[in-house]
């Protein structure tokens, strides 16, 4: 129960800037809804249906990404590097595997929330989406496997600027590559299969499947899965090894 | 309460610290002095856990700091060099997610934080955010916190670092106070007279190393107990005597102006480590 802790404090955090969280989590997705799936998107159809409900599970899975990366990845690093506000966790009967816990679980609270935002804006564009509880439980996991990388960097990466560096050199084009505006299966053969490794790739395929009426793709969750158990231990063991 | 057996750090080539030994009692106020870079954040930073010693072994109420760290933990407090509060939390939340970490019950918790709030005089601003308090109460506030859990032993590492006269003595109050009842207090500071008030014995690091150790007084006497100071065209000279016959003496052959005073403890530091602090 230690993480709750943890969980506690990002939620008083996060409930104290609310508003302003919302507002910033807002503008990104409805850009994209309007460039791509409004503007560019309009009168395109690919396999079958329209553009916007092909874009809007992949403009979900690369926000889910987004945010619970940033909120866990960009605050931690600073707490470590610079406020040194994570000695206080260091010093206190704490154990690593709740202090991630309690910090994945706060991303991913914060992923959820950009993501309903976005399943609202969706709504409001006129795609129709089928919503079930694996489609929530896809999101769930998206977000809880980019917050746990947002641990592994916030407390490997150095600096502030490699931190931003990260982010573009890593995160930035898995959000467009990923299945997330466009199939892989349209890139060169090589390329194609290493975006198929990408976990990102995984929750917009599954997203997408879902929400198009055609069921859950049991490959897609299983990856999932396991992109989730390896990057949550790897949190632990960085943690452990930051004394 | 406090056992340090040939401590050492060592970042690369740098040798922060290099084979402390040292024992503090229970009960004990213990300053750490030295010039910017001794090793004295590094020494503290071992002894609460913050990073591993590359060498020797530290022990708090007989607990190894390396080994048993949830015990350890239970009985310490600190107060770090760096302001560390969680600028996103009032004065109350911060004192509340310490409670919490360190599993407080609830009644008890709500209790504690009042009794400190008082304690170190927040009570009005404890709802407040701390990115809107000033140094000295932020510096409050960290004791107040590392208090929390009832720690036996309290690491102060610069406690009174930019404070106005006042609050730095309302600090001292604070650190008596506590020290009255019962716990352990292991401070650095570059006052010197802040130790010379403060504490029944300090310590001077240098390059790693303890170079001196005793209570002001006799660290005094062993310098010398008079200090003549003699002002010559840029630079003022120190030398110390035994007796105020031999301080006299000297006087009488220097032909600039001279003052004869008591020995402070800055002077023994100065005598000790060779530069002034901060050098
Ligand atoms: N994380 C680190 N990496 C490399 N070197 C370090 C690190 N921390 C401290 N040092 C080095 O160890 C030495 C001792 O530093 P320390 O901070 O313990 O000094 P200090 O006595 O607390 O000084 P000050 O009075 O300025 O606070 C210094 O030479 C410093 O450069
Ligand atoms: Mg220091």
């Amino acid at each position: 129960m230690d993480f709750y802790t943890v969980l506690w404090r990002e939620m008083i955090v996060l409930k104290r800037t609310f508003y302003k969280f919302l507002a910033s989590r807002l503008v990104s997705p409805l850009l994209y809804l309007v460039a791509f799936g409004w503007g560019l998107g309009r009168g395109i159809r690919i396999n079958g249906g329209n553009y916007m409900e092909f874009v809007v599970p992949g403009i979900i899975a690369l926000s889910a990404m987004n945010t619970s990366f940033n909120a866990i990845g960009i605050s931690l690093n600073i707490s470590r590097l610079y406020h040194k506000t994570i000695e206080e966790y260091l010093i206190a009967p704490l154990s690593a595997g709740s202090f991630v816990l309690g910090n994945v679980l706060a991303g991913t609270v914060r992923g959820l929330i950009a993501s309903l935002i976005i399943l609202g804006l969706a709504f409001l564009f006129g795609a129709k989406l089928v919503l079930n509880h694996w489609f929530f439980l896809v999101i769930i996991l998206t977000c809880f496997i980019f917050a746990s990388l947002g641990v592994v960097a916030a407390m490997t990466i150095n600096s502030h600027e490699d931190m931003s560096n990260f982010s573009t050199f890593v995160i930035l084009p898995m959000s467009f590559l990923s299945g997330t505006f466009f199939l892989p299966e349209y890139l060169p053969q090589g390329v194609a299969y290493l975006i198929k490794a990408l976990p990102l790739t995984h929750a917009s395929y599954a997203l997408r499947a879902l929400a198009q009426g055609q069921g859950l793709l049991p490959i897609s969750l299983a990856v999932l899965g396991a992109y989730a158990v390896l990057l949550f231990i790897a949190a632990v063991v960085v943690v452990k090894k930051v004394r | 309460m406090i056992k340090l057996q040939q401590l050492s750090k060592h970042y690369g080539n740098i040798v922060a610290v290099a084979g402390l030994n040292l024992h503090i009692k229970r009960g004990e106020i213990f300053g750490l002095l030295g010039p910017n870079g001794a090793g004295k954040t590094t020494t503290i930073r071992m002894l609460t856990m913050l990073t591993w010693p590359t060498d020797g072994k530290a022990l708090i109420n007989g607990y190894d700091v390396t080994r048993d760290l949830n015990k350890v933990k239970q009985e310490i407090g600190v107060v770090p060099q760096q302001m560390n509060l969680d600028q996103e939390l009032t004065a109350r939340e911060n004192l509340e997610l310490h409670g919490r970490l360190y599993k407080q019950p609830t009644a008890e918790r709500q209790k504690r934080i009042e009794e400190l709030l008082d304690y170190v005089e927040l009570q009005e601003r404890a709802d407040d955010l701390v990115s809107k308090f000033s140094g000295g109460m932020k510096r409050r506030l960290m004791i107040a916190r590392a208090l929390m859990h009832n720690p036996k032993v309290l690491f102060l590492d610069e406690p009174t670092v930019g404070l106005d006269p006042h609050t730095r003595r309302k600090i001292w109050d604070l650190i008596r106070r506590m020290n009255n009842e019962g716990m352990t207090v292991l401070l650095t500071t570059h006052y010197i007279e802040e130790a010379e008030i403060l504490c029944h014995r300090v310590g001077i690091m240098d390059r790693g190393q303890l170079i001196a150790l005793d209570t002001p007084e006799k660290l005094k006497r062993k310098v010398g107990e008079v200090a003549v100071e003699s002002f010559e065209d840029t630079e003022t000279g120190y030398k110390l005597f035994s007796s105020r016959e031999k301080a006299l003496d000297y006087a009488g052959q220097v032909k600039s102006n001279v003052l004869i005073r008591d020995t402070n403890l800055e002077d023994v530091f100065i005598e000790l480590t060779g530069r002034k602090v901060g050098d």
